[in-house]
């Protein structure tokens, strides 16, 4: 299939005190990046719930990013080292369910690190344009236009 | 057994304990029993591979309120009640808890923190066929396993029978029971269904024993239980956290290492 066309829907979960005031940097500095992402901004990566990464391919999100402060940064000590451990298991589960983990894209960028959060993004765009639009999650998900209530 | 028969009896008969939790034989399988006289003893059955998990009860108020319990036990059982003592469930001294080891041994345990010494030496293992099915699922691409769960769970009538069968399941309001928000809708269906499973296991990440109980609760024969493997052997890989002992540092998602190892934060 050729997705060369598609624009993917891709939603950024941030935590306030470094990926979103990095995403903002990027701004700042007239950084030019992917405009497929719409940022969620968070009191911090520990606060994001799996239920929300899940909420959002739930609602038509194609890829997801999580992305908050670097290890020992964290503006509350230990909320990213809480999250990361999160994900470790998360991730196990999501993949054992069959669930495409290569849309989930985790990192940590810097309040400073604005081009790297432009990168991120793009590259996040690009993997998931190839990957296409997340039919089966949708199929899964839009049961009630389907009439498909079990099965 | 007889051993427990005689203690069980002698407790109740000398007003120790008012009431015995253990298993009887059922149409097919054996049963929870509730065993109230010195007579009604003699119907116990044991053994180690029993399900459901009795441990289940002490977390139930309307069953063992003011009542003196004894628990006869499982391993399986034990390691729930370790655990369930970790989180400030189970009171010191608060029931009889009783057990009857692989080897045919009676043991009484005074308190849940006596059972980590003896829990400790035995690892907590999946079945040979569960063991089987999970390989059969790794090995499998990603769009397959979606495709095999999403017609497991296609049976799911949403009873909640797994999370009645969890002794760690015991928060009086569970996420499904509130709908400010309604995180996952209630009836049955394909997200739903998921979505539900996925948040059992997540906040059992970490402080599920890997009895199984879940699992052979369900009315469908959804092998729950397996997502509840994985978990453990995930932990088990990153964390060097062993199945079924409950961590002394506490639960596995409630703490955290500095140098925890991930390979996909990038």
């Amino acid at each position: 299939m050729d997705n060369k066309d598609f624009e993917p829907k891709i939603i950024a979960f941030v935590c306030n005190w470094c990926t979103y005031a990095g995403a903002d940097l990027t701004g700042t500095s007239r950084m030019k990046y992917a405009s497929n992402v719409r940022v969620v901004r968070f009191p911090c990566t520990g606060r994001i719930d799996f239920m929300l990464l899940l909420k959002a391919f739930a609602q038509g999100a194609d890829g997801v990013i999580v992305s908050g402060c670097h290890p020992n940064d964290c503006h509350y000590t230990a909320g990213n080292f809480h999250a990361r451990r999160r994900w470790i298991v998360l991730r196990g589960l999501m993949d054992f369910l069959g669930i495409d983990i290569r849309r989930i894209r985790f990192s940590w960028v810097s309040a400073g690190e604005g081009a790297k959060w432009a990168q991120l993004v793009n590259e996040h765009v690009e993997t998931v344009r190839e990957l296409g639009p997340y039919e089966d999650y949708k199929k899964a998900a839009d049961y009630l236009k389907e009439g498909v209530y079990n099965g | 057994m007889d051993k427990l028969k005689a203690k069980l009896k002698e407790w109740l008969e000398a007003g120790e304990i008012t009431l015995a939790i253990g298993y009887k034989q059922g149409t097919r399988e054996a049963r929870p029993f509730f065993c109230r006289t010195a007579e009604d003893v003699e119907q116990m059955v044991f053994s180690n591979d029993f399900q459901p998990n009795l441990a289940v009860y002490l977390s139930k108020k309307e069953v063992v309120k003011d009542e003196k319990v004894a628990i006869v036990c499982t391993i399986s059982a034990l390691r729930s009640i370790a655990y369930l003592a970790r989180e400030n469930q189970i009171g010191q001294s608060q029931y009889k808890i009783i057990h009857l080891s692989p080897n045919d041994e009676l043991m009484i345990f005074r308190s849940p923190w006596d059972i980590d010494a003896y829990i400790e030496e035995i690892p907590s293992t999946p079945s040979e066929e569960d063991r089987r099915v999970i390989e059969m699922l790794d090995a499998m691409t990603p769009s397959e396993r979606w495709a095999w769960w999403a017609a497991q769970f296609s049976k799911c009538i949403k009873c909640y029978a797994c999370r009645a069968a969890c002794p760690m399941c015991y928060c009086t309001r569970c996420i499904v029971d509130n709908n400010r928000p309604q995180w996952i809708d209630p009836w049955a269906s394909p997200l739903s269904n998921m979505e539900w499973q996925i948040n059992r296991v997540m906040h059992l990440a970490g402080r599920c024993v890997g009895c199984g109980a879940c699992g052979a609760a369900c009315p469908e024969g959804i092998p729950v239980h397996l997502l509840n493997r994985k978990i453990l052997d995930n932990i088990e890989e990153n964390f060097g956290m062993p199945a079924g002992i409950a961590p002394r540092e506490g639960a596995v998602l409630n703490t955290y290492k500095p140098e925890d190892k991930e390979n996909f934060i990038k």
